[in-house]
Protein backbone atom coordinates (compact mmCIF):
# COMPACT_ATOMS: atom_id res chain seq x y z
CA UNK A 1 0.00 0.00 0.00
CA UNK A 2 1.20 3.51 -1.00
CA UNK A 3 0.58 7.20 -1.22
CA UNK A 4 1.67 10.14 -3.33
CA UNK A 5 2.31 12.75 -0.91
CA UNK A 6 3.95 15.98 -0.76
CA UNK A 7 7.59 16.29 1.13
CA UNK A 8 8.72 19.38 2.44
CA UNK A 9 12.46 19.62 3.65
CA UNK A 10 12.82 22.36 6.78
CA UNK A 11 15.31 23.40 9.41
CA UNK A 12 14.79 22.45 12.95
CA UNK A 13 16.48 23.47 16.47
CA UNK A 14 18.09 19.57 16.98
CA UNK A 15 19.04 19.95 12.96
CA UNK A 16 20.83 22.96 13.69
CA UNK A 17 22.53 22.32 17.24
CA UNK A 18 23.30 18.61 15.67
CA UNK A 19 24.89 19.92 12.71
CA UNK A 20 27.28 21.86 15.08
CA UNK A 21 28.41 18.72 16.24
CA UNK A 22 29.30 17.05 12.99
CA UNK A 23 27.36 15.72 9.88
CA UNK A 24 28.72 12.13 10.83
CA UNK A 25 27.04 12.08 14.49
CA UNK A 26 24.72 9.93 15.34
CA UNK A 27 22.51 13.22 16.39
CA UNK A 28 22.38 14.43 12.85
CA UNK A 29 21.82 11.74 11.09
CA UNK A 30 18.98 10.24 13.54
CA UNK A 31 17.48 13.71 12.92
CA UNK A 32 17.69 14.04 9.03
CA UNK A 33 16.78 10.86 8.83
CA UNK A 34 12.98 11.26 10.61
CA UNK A 35 10.13 11.71 8.35
CA UNK A 36 7.30 13.52 10.24
CA UNK A 37 3.62 12.15 9.28
CA UNK A 38 0.11 13.24 9.78
CA UNK A 39 -1.01 11.01 12.88
CA UNK A 40 -3.85 9.96 10.41
CA UNK A 41 -2.02 9.69 7.49
CA UNK A 42 -0.08 6.89 9.40
CA UNK A 43 -2.94 5.10 10.84
CA UNK A 44 -4.13 4.82 6.96
CA UNK A 45 -0.87 2.98 6.59
CA UNK A 46 -0.66 0.89 9.39
CA UNK A 47 2.05 3.18 11.17
CA UNK A 48 3.79 3.84 14.42
CA UNK A 49 6.37 6.16 15.68
CA UNK A 50 9.55 4.53 14.74
CA UNK A 51 8.34 2.57 11.92
CA UNK A 52 10.32 2.57 8.56
CA UNK A 53 9.22 4.10 5.02
CA UNK A 54 10.05 4.42 2.00
CA UNK A 55 9.95 7.54 0.16
CA UNK A 56 10.47 7.66 -3.34
CA UNK A 57 10.59 10.42 -5.72
CA UNK A 58 11.09 10.45 -9.60
CA UNK A 59 14.76 11.14 -8.63
CA UNK A 60 15.19 8.99 -5.89
CA UNK A 61 14.41 6.70 -3.08
CA UNK A 62 15.15 6.43 0.60
CA UNK A 63 14.15 4.70 3.91
CA UNK A 64 13.07 6.92 7.09
CA UNK A 65 11.83 6.15 10.73
CA UNK A 66 8.60 7.63 10.64
CA UNK A 67 7.04 10.22 13.39
CA UNK A 68 3.74 11.38 14.00
CA UNK A 69 2.13 14.70 14.09
CA UNK A 70 -1.01 16.13 15.39
CA UNK A 71 -3.58 16.13 12.64
CA UNK A 72 -3.65 20.30 12.95
CA UNK A 73 0.28 20.59 12.83
CA UNK A 74 0.89 18.92 9.67
CA UNK A 75 -2.21 18.50 6.92
CA UNK A 76 -2.90 14.95 5.11
CA UNK A 77 -1.10 14.53 2.16
CA UNK A 78 2.14 16.39 3.87
CA UNK A 79 5.11 15.10 5.02
CA UNK A 80 8.78 16.62 6.31
CA UNK A 81 12.16 16.05 7.14
CA UNK A 82 14.86 18.05 8.65
CA UNK A 83 17.46 18.82 5.95
CA UNK A 84 20.39 16.41 5.11
CA UNK A 85 21.56 13.75 2.82
CA UNK A 86 18.49 11.57 2.69
CA UNK A 87 16.03 14.63 1.74
CA UNK A 88 18.80 15.62 -1.41
CA UNK A 89 18.65 12.19 -2.29
CA UNK A 90 15.06 12.69 -3.23
CA UNK A 91 15.65 16.47 -5.00
CA UNK A 92 15.70 16.80 -8.80
CA UNK A 93 18.16 19.03 -10.27
CA UNK A 94 16.15 21.06 -12.40
CA UNK A 95 15.35 24.46 -11.10
CA UNK A 96 13.50 25.45 -14.36
CA UNK A 97 15.37 28.41 -14.91
CA UNK A 98 16.33 30.20 -11.52
CA UNK A 99 19.06 28.01 -10.09
CA UNK A 100 16.38 26.78 -7.51
CA UNK A 101 15.54 23.03 -6.75
CA UNK A 102 12.31 22.22 -5.34
CA UNK A 103 13.35 20.89 -2.07
CA UNK A 104 10.39 22.13 -0.25
CA UNK A 105 7.56 20.53 -2.72
CA UNK A 106 8.31 16.95 -3.86
CA UNK A 107 6.08 14.61 -5.20
CA UNK A 108 6.69 11.43 -3.27
CA UNK A 109 5.43 7.95 -3.01
CA UNK A 110 5.20 6.58 0.41
CA UNK A 111 4.91 2.80 1.66
CA UNK A 112 5.55 0.89 4.96
CA UNK A 113 8.82 -0.80 4.90
CA UNK A 114 7.44 -4.79 5.86
CA UNK B 1 40.52 26.55 39.33
CA UNK B 2 40.14 27.19 35.63
CA UNK B 3 41.89 29.96 34.06
CA UNK B 4 39.22 31.39 31.82
CA UNK B 5 38.56 35.33 30.29
CA UNK B 6 35.82 36.37 28.62
CA UNK B 7 34.93 37.86 25.28
CA UNK B 8 32.83 41.14 25.24
CA UNK B 9 29.77 41.88 22.38
CA UNK B 10 31.44 39.17 19.90
CA UNK B 11 29.30 37.94 17.31
CA UNK B 12 27.78 35.08 16.56
CA UNK B 13 27.68 33.71 12.84
CA UNK B 14 25.77 30.58 13.25
CA UNK B 15 22.64 32.35 11.30
CA UNK B 16 21.54 35.65 9.77
CA UNK B 17 20.81 36.93 12.95
CA UNK B 18 24.44 37.81 13.57
CA UNK B 19 23.98 38.64 16.92
CA UNK B 20 26.79 41.16 18.36
CA UNK B 21 25.92 41.08 21.88
CA UNK B 22 27.64 37.61 22.87
CA UNK B 23 29.55 37.29 26.01
CA UNK B 24 32.10 34.13 25.69
CA UNK B 25 34.24 32.79 28.29
CA UNK B 26 37.12 30.77 27.05
CA UNK B 27 38.65 28.20 29.04
CA UNK B 28 42.96 28.38 28.31
CA UNK B 29 43.42 25.48 29.66
CA UNK B 30 41.32 23.31 27.58
CA UNK B 31 40.78 26.29 24.54
CA UNK B 32 37.01 25.80 24.24
CA UNK B 33 34.28 28.46 24.82
CA UNK B 34 32.80 27.22 27.85
CA UNK B 35 29.82 29.69 27.95
CA UNK B 36 28.18 31.72 25.58
CA UNK B 37 25.70 34.24 27.53
CA UNK B 38 22.80 35.82 25.55
CA UNK B 39 23.59 32.43 22.81
CA UNK B 40 20.14 31.16 21.66
CA UNK B 41 19.90 27.23 21.55
CA UNK B 42 21.52 27.24 18.50
CA UNK B 43 24.01 29.81 19.52
CA UNK B 44 25.32 27.76 22.47
CA UNK B 45 25.93 24.45 20.25
CA UNK B 46 27.99 26.51 17.68
CA UNK B 47 30.08 28.26 20.28
CA UNK B 48 30.36 25.22 22.21
CA UNK B 49 30.92 22.73 19.04
CA UNK B 50 34.10 25.01 17.13
CA UNK B 51 36.62 24.41 19.51
CA UNK B 52 39.58 23.81 18.03
CA UNK B 53 40.16 20.13 16.29
CA UNK B 54 42.92 17.94 15.45
CA UNK B 55 42.45 17.62 11.71
CA UNK B 56 45.09 17.12 8.93
CA UNK B 57 46.38 21.02 7.76
CA UNK B 58 45.48 19.48 4.09
CA UNK B 59 44.70 16.64 2.50
CA UNK B 60 45.44 15.78 -1.33
CA UNK B 61 43.94 12.81 -2.88
CA UNK B 62 43.46 11.22 0.74
CA UNK B 63 47.11 11.78 1.41
CA UNK B 64 47.90 14.41 4.70
CA UNK B 65 49.33 17.88 3.04
CA UNK B 66 50.93 21.07 4.61
CA UNK B 67 48.47 24.13 4.08
CA UNK B 68 50.98 25.08 1.03
CA UNK B 69 50.78 21.66 -0.16
CA UNK B 70 46.91 22.22 -0.44
CA UNK B 71 47.09 25.49 -2.00
CA UNK B 72 49.49 24.37 -4.56
CA UNK B 73 47.66 21.54 -5.62
CA UNK B 74 44.24 23.62 -5.67
CA UNK B 75 45.64 26.39 -7.52
CA UNK B 76 46.87 23.77 -10.29
CA UNK B 77 43.43 21.87 -10.67
CA UNK B 78 42.28 25.56 -11.43
CA UNK B 79 44.57 27.03 -13.21
CA UNK B 80 44.04 23.63 -16.15
CA UNK B 81 40.36 23.85 -15.88
CA UNK B 82 38.22 25.09 -18.44
CA UNK B 83 35.41 25.80 -17.14
CA UNK B 84 35.49 26.08 -12.80
CA UNK B 85 32.95 27.06 -10.47
CA UNK B 86 33.47 28.85 -7.12
CA UNK B 87 30.68 28.23 -4.79
CA UNK B 88 29.73 28.24 -1.00
CA UNK B 89 31.38 31.58 0.24
CA UNK B 90 27.95 32.36 2.54
CA UNK B 91 30.33 30.92 6.14
CA UNK B 92 32.90 32.97 5.80
CA UNK B 93 34.17 36.45 6.32
CA UNK B 94 33.54 39.27 3.47
CA UNK B 95 37.43 39.42 2.93
CA UNK B 96 37.67 36.06 1.98
CA UNK B 97 34.81 36.34 -0.16
CA UNK B 98 36.42 39.18 -2.47
CA UNK B 99 39.43 36.82 -2.81
CA UNK B 100 37.60 34.39 -4.14
CA UNK B 101 35.87 36.80 -6.84
CA UNK B 102 39.20 37.60 -7.77
CA UNK B 103 40.32 33.71 -8.49
CA UNK B 104 36.68 33.57 -10.55
CA UNK B 105 37.90 36.64 -12.75
CA UNK B 106 41.05 35.47 -13.39
CA UNK B 107 40.53 32.41 -14.17
CA UNK B 108 37.39 33.05 -16.18
CA UNK B 109 35.10 31.13 -14.32
CA UNK B 110 31.64 30.76 -12.55
CA UNK B 111 31.08 32.35 -9.26
CA UNK B 112 27.76 31.93 -7.16
CA UNK B 113 26.63 31.22 -3.15
CA UNK B 114 24.64 29.51 -1.17
CA UNK B 115 22.21 32.12 -2.04
CA UNK B 116 21.17 30.73 -5.27
CA UNK B 117 19.59 27.45 -3.15
CA UNK B 118 17.95 30.13 -0.34
CA UNK B 119 16.49 33.08 -1.32
CA UNK B 120 18.15 33.32 -4.78
CA UNK B 121 14.76 33.83 -6.13
CA UNK B 122 13.90 36.61 -3.89
CA UNK B 123 17.26 37.99 -5.59
CA UNK B 124 15.85 37.80 -8.92
CA UNK B 125 12.45 39.39 -7.85
CA UNK B 126 14.43 41.84 -6.36
CA UNK B 127 15.21 43.02 -9.57
CA UNK B 128 12.15 42.28 -10.94
CA UNK B 129 9.75 44.35 -8.34
CA UNK B 130 12.11 46.10 -6.20
CA UNK B 131 12.25 46.41 -2.48
CA UNK B 132 10.48 48.41 0.32
CA UNK B 133 12.92 47.71 3.08
CA UNK B 134 14.53 48.35 6.77
CA UNK B 135 17.04 47.22 8.68
CA UNK B 136 15.93 44.83 11.78
CA UNK B 137 16.61 47.71 13.83
CA UNK B 138 13.75 50.33 12.54
CA UNK B 139 11.55 46.79 12.48
CA UNK B 140 11.95 46.61 16.49
CA UNK B 141 11.52 50.21 17.44
CA UNK B 142 8.93 50.85 15.13
CA UNK B 143 6.81 47.46 13.62
CA UNK B 144 3.07 47.32 14.98
CA UNK B 145 2.05 44.63 12.25
CA UNK B 146 4.56 41.69 11.85
CA UNK B 147 4.00 39.19 9.15
CA UNK B 148 6.21 35.62 9.03
CA UNK B 149 5.75 33.85 6.26
CA UNK B 150 6.91 30.42 4.73
CA UNK B 151 9.68 30.94 7.87
CA UNK B 152 9.66 28.89 10.94
CA UNK B 153 12.31 31.07 13.28
CA UNK B 154 11.40 29.62 16.52
CA UNK B 155 13.57 26.81 14.91
CA UNK B 156 15.69 28.64 12.52
CA UNK B 157 16.82 32.04 14.24
CA UNK B 158 15.13 32.14 17.73
CA UNK B 159 16.72 35.39 18.60
CA UNK B 160 14.66 37.16 15.50
CA UNK B 161 11.78 37.12 17.56
CA UNK B 162 13.23 38.36 21.39
CA UNK B 163 15.94 40.87 20.06
CA UNK B 164 13.90 42.11 16.85
CA UNK B 165 10.77 41.48 16.40
CA UNK B 166 7.82 40.10 18.35
CA UNK B 167 8.65 40.72 22.14
CA UNK B 168 11.53 43.19 21.77
CA UNK B 169 10.63 46.89 23.03
CA UNK B 170 11.06 49.55 20.93
CA UNK B 171 10.86 53.55 20.79
CA UNK B 172 7.22 53.48 19.12
CA UNK B 173 6.17 49.77 20.81
CA UNK B 174 7.37 50.31 24.48
CA UNK B 175 5.27 47.82 25.83
CA UNK B 176 6.86 45.13 23.39
CA UNK B 177 4.96 42.12 22.68
CA UNK B 178 1.41 44.57 23.62
CA UNK B 179 2.13 46.77 20.98
CA UNK B 180 2.35 44.33 17.91
CA UNK B 181 0.22 42.39 16.41
CA UNK B 182 1.70 39.19 14.78
CA UNK B 183 0.36 36.81 11.99
CA UNK B 184 2.34 33.85 10.69
CA UNK B 185 1.18 32.40 7.35
CA UNK B 186 2.66 28.78 6.97
CA UNK B 187 2.14 25.11 5.84
CA UNK B 188 2.93 23.69 8.47
CA UNK B 189 2.11 24.34 12.48
CA UNK B 190 4.98 25.22 13.33
CA UNK B 191 6.42 26.15 16.82
CA UNK B 192 6.73 29.42 15.67
CA UNK B 193 2.72 29.59 15.62
CA UNK B 194 2.89 29.95 19.34
CA UNK B 195 3.91 33.42 19.22
CA UNK B 196 1.05 34.49 16.81
CA UNK B 197 -1.94 36.10 17.17
CA UNK B 198 -3.07 34.77 13.74
CA UNK B 199 -2.30 31.87 12.05
CA UNK B 200 -3.51 31.05 8.49
CA UNK B 201 -2.66 27.50 7.37
CA UNK B 202 -2.30 27.70 3.48
CA UNK B 203 -2.38 24.73 1.30
CA UNK B 204 0.95 23.53 -0.05
CA UNK B 205 1.69 25.32 -3.76
CA UNK B 206 -0.70 27.67 -2.95
CA UNK B 207 1.45 31.13 -1.32
CA UNK B 208 1.17 32.77 -4.70
CA UNK B 209 -2.30 32.71 -4.65
CA UNK B 210 -3.04 34.22 -1.50
CA UNK B 211 -0.66 37.02 -2.24
CA UNK B 212 -2.33 37.61 -5.10
CA UNK B 213 -5.79 37.70 -3.46
CA UNK B 214 -4.79 40.50 -0.55
CA UNK B 215 -2.85 42.19 -3.31
CA UNK B 216 -6.46 42.47 -4.90
CA UNK B 217 -8.34 42.94 -1.81
CA UNK B 218 -5.44 45.90 -0.29
CA UNK B 219 -6.50 47.49 -4.02
CA UNK B 220 -10.28 47.59 -2.98
CA UNK B 221 -10.89 44.43 -5.62
CA UNK B 222 -13.52 41.90 -5.42
CA UNK B 223 -12.48 38.45 -4.85
CA UNK B 224 -14.49 35.02 -5.37
CA UNK B 225 -14.89 33.41 -2.12
CA UNK B 226 -13.92 30.32 -3.37
CA UNK B 227 -10.75 31.39 -2.94
CA UNK B 228 -10.89 29.20 0.31
CA UNK B 229 -10.99 26.23 -1.66
CA UNK B 230 -8.18 26.71 -3.97
CA UNK B 231 -5.52 28.01 -0.81
CA UNK B 232 -7.46 26.62 2.57
CA UNK B 233 -8.26 30.54 4.02
CA UNK B 234 -11.27 31.94 4.07
CA UNK B 235 -11.96 34.89 2.06
CA UNK B 236 -12.91 36.75 5.39
CA UNK B 237 -9.79 35.45 7.22
CA UNK B 238 -7.55 37.54 3.92
CA UNK B 239 -10.08 40.47 4.05
CA UNK B 240 -9.28 41.11 8.38
CA UNK B 241 -5.93 40.36 7.32
CA UNK B 242 -5.74 42.98 4.39
CA UNK B 243 -8.21 45.10 6.68
CA UNK B 244 -4.99 45.11 9.73
CA UNK B 245 -2.06 45.67 6.69
CA UNK B 246 -3.57 48.84 5.79
CA UNK B 247 -4.44 50.62 9.05
CA UNK B 248 -1.01 49.57 10.98
CA UNK B 249 1.50 51.95 11.12
CA UNK B 250 4.50 50.32 10.34
CA UNK B 251 3.44 46.87 8.88
CA UNK B 252 6.70 43.98 8.24
CA UNK B 253 6.51 40.75 6.04
CA UNK B 254 9.43 38.83 6.82
CA UNK B 255 9.61 36.11 4.77
CA UNK B 256 11.53 32.54 4.28
CA UNK B 257 12.36 29.65 2.38
CA UNK B 258 8.63 28.58 2.21
CA UNK B 259 8.27 30.54 -0.78
CA UNK B 260 11.20 30.62 -2.83
CA UNK B 261 12.15 26.89 -2.50
CA UNK B 262 8.44 25.83 -3.64
CA UNK B 263 6.44 26.35 -6.43
CA UNK B 264 6.27 29.70 -8.10
CA UNK B 265 9.99 30.38 -6.25
CA UNK B 266 10.63 34.49 -7.58
CA UNK B 267 7.00 34.81 -8.30
CA UNK B 268 6.19 34.17 -4.79
CA UNK B 269 9.06 36.55 -3.38
CA UNK B 270 8.12 38.89 -6.26
CA UNK B 271 4.52 38.55 -5.48
CA UNK B 272 5.05 39.39 -1.42
CA UNK B 273 7.60 42.36 -2.11
CA UNK B 274 4.91 43.78 -4.54
CA UNK B 275 2.25 43.36 -2.20
CA UNK B 276 4.68 44.85 0.36
CA UNK B 277 4.95 48.27 -2.42
CA UNK B 278 1.43 48.61 -2.79
CA UNK B 279 0.23 49.25 1.00
CA UNK B 280 2.68 51.75 1.27
CA UNK B 281 0.40 53.83 -0.37
CA UNK B 282 -2.09 53.36 2.33
CA UNK B 283 0.62 53.46 5.45
CA UNK B 284 4.54 52.27 5.64
CA UNK B 285 5.23 48.39 4.97
CA UNK B 286 8.51 46.54 4.17
CA UNK B 287 9.69 43.20 3.67
CA UNK B 288 12.67 41.34 4.45
CA UNK B 289 13.67 38.13 3.64
CA UNK B 290 14.94 35.82 6.52
CA UNK B 291 18.66 35.10 5.52
CA UNK B 292 20.28 31.70 6.87
CA UNK B 293 23.68 31.34 7.26
CA UNK B 294 25.79 33.95 8.37
CA UNK B 295 27.30 35.74 6.36
CA UNK B 296 25.20 34.96 3.56
CA UNK B 297 23.86 38.12 3.13
CA UNK B 298 27.51 39.42 3.04
CA UNK B 299 28.18 37.01 0.10
CA UNK B 300 25.67 38.85 -2.25
CA UNK B 301 27.19 42.41 -1.33
CA UNK B 302 30.50 41.32 -2.02
CA UNK B 303 29.76 39.45 -5.19
CA UNK B 304 27.37 42.53 -6.15
CA UNK B 305 29.97 45.60 -5.04
CA UNK B 306 32.42 43.26 -7.43
CA UNK B 307 30.55 42.05 -10.35
CA UNK B 308 27.27 43.81 -10.42
CA UNK B 309 25.55 40.95 -9.40
CA UNK B 310 24.30 38.83 -6.26
CA UNK B 311 25.08 35.34 -7.08
CA UNK B 312 25.23 33.28 -10.60
CA UNK B 313 27.95 35.39 -12.25
CA UNK B 314 30.29 33.85 -15.15
CA UNK B 315 33.31 35.54 -16.32
CA UNK B 316 34.49 33.49 -19.23
CA UNK B 317 33.77 36.50 -21.18
CA UNK B 318 36.12 38.69 -19.50
CA UNK B 319 32.92 40.46 -17.86
CA UNK B 320 30.99 39.58 -15.86
CA UNK B 321 27.54 38.05 -16.99
CA UNK B 322 24.96 36.84 -14.52
CA UNK B 323 21.87 34.38 -15.44
CA UNK B 324 20.19 31.71 -12.73
CA UNK B 325 19.42 28.63 -14.18
CA UNK B 326 22.57 28.86 -16.23
CA UNK B 327 25.20 30.10 -14.10
CA UNK B 328 23.84 28.92 -11.04
CA UNK B 329 25.82 26.02 -9.36
CA UNK B 330 22.93 23.26 -9.45
CA UNK B 331 22.55 24.25 -12.63
CA UNK B 332 25.94 23.76 -13.86
CA UNK B 333 26.66 20.92 -12.37
CA UNK B 334 23.58 18.91 -12.64
CA UNK B 335 24.23 19.69 -16.15
CA UNK B 336 27.84 18.25 -16.62
CA UNK B 337 29.22 21.27 -17.16
CA UNK B 338 31.40 22.61 -14.86
CA UNK B 339 35.29 20.74 -14.50
CA UNK B 340 36.58 21.77 -11.44
CA UNK B 341 34.82 23.45 -8.35
CA UNK B 342 36.63 25.49 -5.22
CA UNK B 343 33.79 25.13 -2.55
CA UNK B 344 34.16 27.48 0.72
CA UNK B 345 32.88 26.93 3.96
CA UNK B 346 29.42 24.88 2.42
CA UNK B 347 28.86 21.19 1.94
CA UNK B 348 26.63 20.47 -1.54
CA UNK B 349 27.75 17.04 -1.29
CA UNK B 350 24.91 16.63 1.77
CA UNK B 351 22.52 19.02 0.53
CA UNK B 352 22.62 19.23 -3.17
CA UNK B 353 20.10 17.30 -6.12
CA UNK B 354 21.44 14.11 -6.18
CA UNK B 355 22.36 14.60 -9.97
CA UNK B 356 24.60 17.75 -9.15
CA UNK B 357 26.14 15.49 -6.38
CA UNK B 358 27.34 12.90 -9.12
CA UNK B 359 28.81 15.25 -10.91
CA UNK B 360 30.69 16.64 -8.34
CA UNK B 361 32.40 12.86 -7.94
CA UNK B 362 33.42 13.43 -11.40
CA UNK B 363 35.17 16.19 -10.88
CA UNK B 364 38.31 17.63 -9.25
CA UNK B 365 36.93 19.11 -5.99
CA UNK B 366 39.00 22.06 -3.96
CA UNK B 367 37.11 22.45 0.21
CA UNK B 368 37.71 24.82 2.28
CA UNK B 369 36.12 23.51 5.91
CA UNK B 370 36.93 23.82 9.26
CA UNK B 371 35.18 20.56 9.38
CA UNK B 372 35.22 17.53 8.16
CA UNK B 373 31.64 17.01 5.60
CA UNK B 374 30.83 15.10 2.84
CA UNK B 375 32.43 17.09 0.34
CA UNK B 376 35.53 17.64 2.08
CA UNK B 377 35.42 13.69 1.87
CA UNK B 378 35.08 13.66 -1.93
CA UNK B 379 37.19 16.24 -2.87
CA UNK B 380 40.85 15.98 -4.22
CA UNK B 381 42.26 18.67 -1.89
CA UNK B 382 40.87 19.24 1.46
CA UNK B 383 42.04 22.36 3.31
CA UNK B 384 41.34 22.51 6.73
CA UNK B 385 40.72 26.77 7.88
CA UNK B 386 39.54 28.10 11.23
CA UNK B 387 36.13 28.78 11.97
CA UNK B 388 34.93 32.41 11.11
CA UNK B 389 34.02 34.82 14.33
CA UNK B 390 35.45 32.00 16.52
CA UNK B 391 39.00 32.04 15.71
CA UNK B 392 39.03 34.65 12.64
CA UNK B 393 38.24 38.03 12.47
CA UNK B 394 36.46 40.09 9.60
CA UNK B 395 33.47 41.69 8.58
CA UNK B 396 29.80 40.27 8.14
CA UNK B 397 26.80 40.83 7.21
CA UNK B 398 23.32 41.11 9.20
CA UNK B 399 20.32 39.77 7.08
CA UNK B 400 19.65 43.83 7.00
CA UNK B 401 22.88 44.54 4.76
CA UNK B 402 24.33 45.47 8.04
CA UNK B 403 28.09 45.13 8.48
CA UNK B 404 29.55 44.00 11.92
CA UNK B 405 32.92 43.14 12.89
CA UNK B 406 33.85 39.91 14.09
CA UNK B 407 35.67 39.45 17.82
CA UNK B 408 37.82 36.34 17.83
CA UNK B 409 37.80 34.06 21.18
CA UNK B 410 40.02 31.57 20.45
CA UNK B 411 43.05 31.00 18.48
CA UNK B 412 43.54 28.53 16.05
CA UNK B 413 46.55 26.57 14.92
CA UNK B 414 44.85 26.72 10.88
CA UNK B 415 44.98 29.31 8.77
CA UNK B 416 41.96 31.63 7.60
CA UNK B 417 39.96 31.00 4.27
CA UNK B 418 41.35 34.69 3.36
CA UNK B 419 44.36 34.43 3.91
CA UNK B 420 44.16 30.01 1.82
CA UNK B 421 42.19 32.15 -0.55
CA UNK B 422 44.71 35.32 -0.92
CA UNK B 423 47.57 32.96 -1.75
CA UNK B 424 45.60 30.44 -4.14
CA UNK B 425 44.63 33.68 -6.01
CA UNK B 426 48.37 34.57 -6.22
CA UNK B 427 49.52 30.90 -7.08
CA UNK B 428 46.92 30.72 -10.05
CA UNK B 429 47.70 34.24 -11.29
CA UNK B 430 51.22 32.70 -11.62
CA UNK B 431 50.35 29.60 -12.98
CA UNK B 432 48.34 31.37 -16.01
CA UNK B 433 50.62 34.63 -16.19
CA UNK B 434 48.13 36.99 -15.26
CA UNK B 435 44.23 36.97 -16.36
CA UNK B 436 43.22 34.21 -18.43
CA UNK B 437 42.29 35.28 -21.84
CA UNK B 438 38.08 35.24 -21.89
CA UNK B 439 36.67 31.87 -24.14
CA UNK B 440 35.82 34.02 -27.10
CA UNK B 441 39.19 35.63 -27.63
CA UNK B 442 40.92 32.16 -27.42
CA UNK B 443 38.40 30.89 -30.17
CA UNK B 444 39.81 33.54 -32.53
CA UNK B 445 43.07 33.37 -31.89
CA UNK B 446 43.28 29.65 -32.55
CA UNK B 447 41.24 30.64 -35.62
Amino acid sequence: MSETMILIGGRTSSQGTSVCAGKFGAEYVNVSSTLEMNADDMARLGLKDNDSVRVSSATGQIVARCKGRAVKDLPSGVVFIAYGPLSSALMDGDTAGSGMPLSKSIDVQIEPVI
Amino acid sequence: MANTHVIRDATCTFCGCVCDDMHLTVDEDTHKIVKAENACVLGRAWFKEHGVEERPYALVEGREATTEQGIDAAARILADARFPIIYGLSDTTCEAQRHAVAIADIIGGTIDTTTSVCHGPSGIAFQDVGEATATLGEIRNRADLLIFWGGNPAESHPRLFTRYTVTAKGMYVPNGRKDRTVVLVDVRRTPSAAVADIFLQVKPRRDFEVLWALRALVRGRRVDPSIEKVTGIALATLEDLAARMKSCRFGVMLFGMGLTMTRGRHFNSGALLALASDLNKFTHFVAKPVRGHGNVTGADNVVSWQTGFPFGVNLSRGYPRFNPGEFTTVDVLSRGDADAALIIAADPASNFPQPAIEHLRRIPVIVLDPKSTHTSQLAKVAITTASYGISVGGTVYRMDDVPLTLRPALPSPYPSDESVLKAIKERVSKLIGGNRMPAMERVAAAA
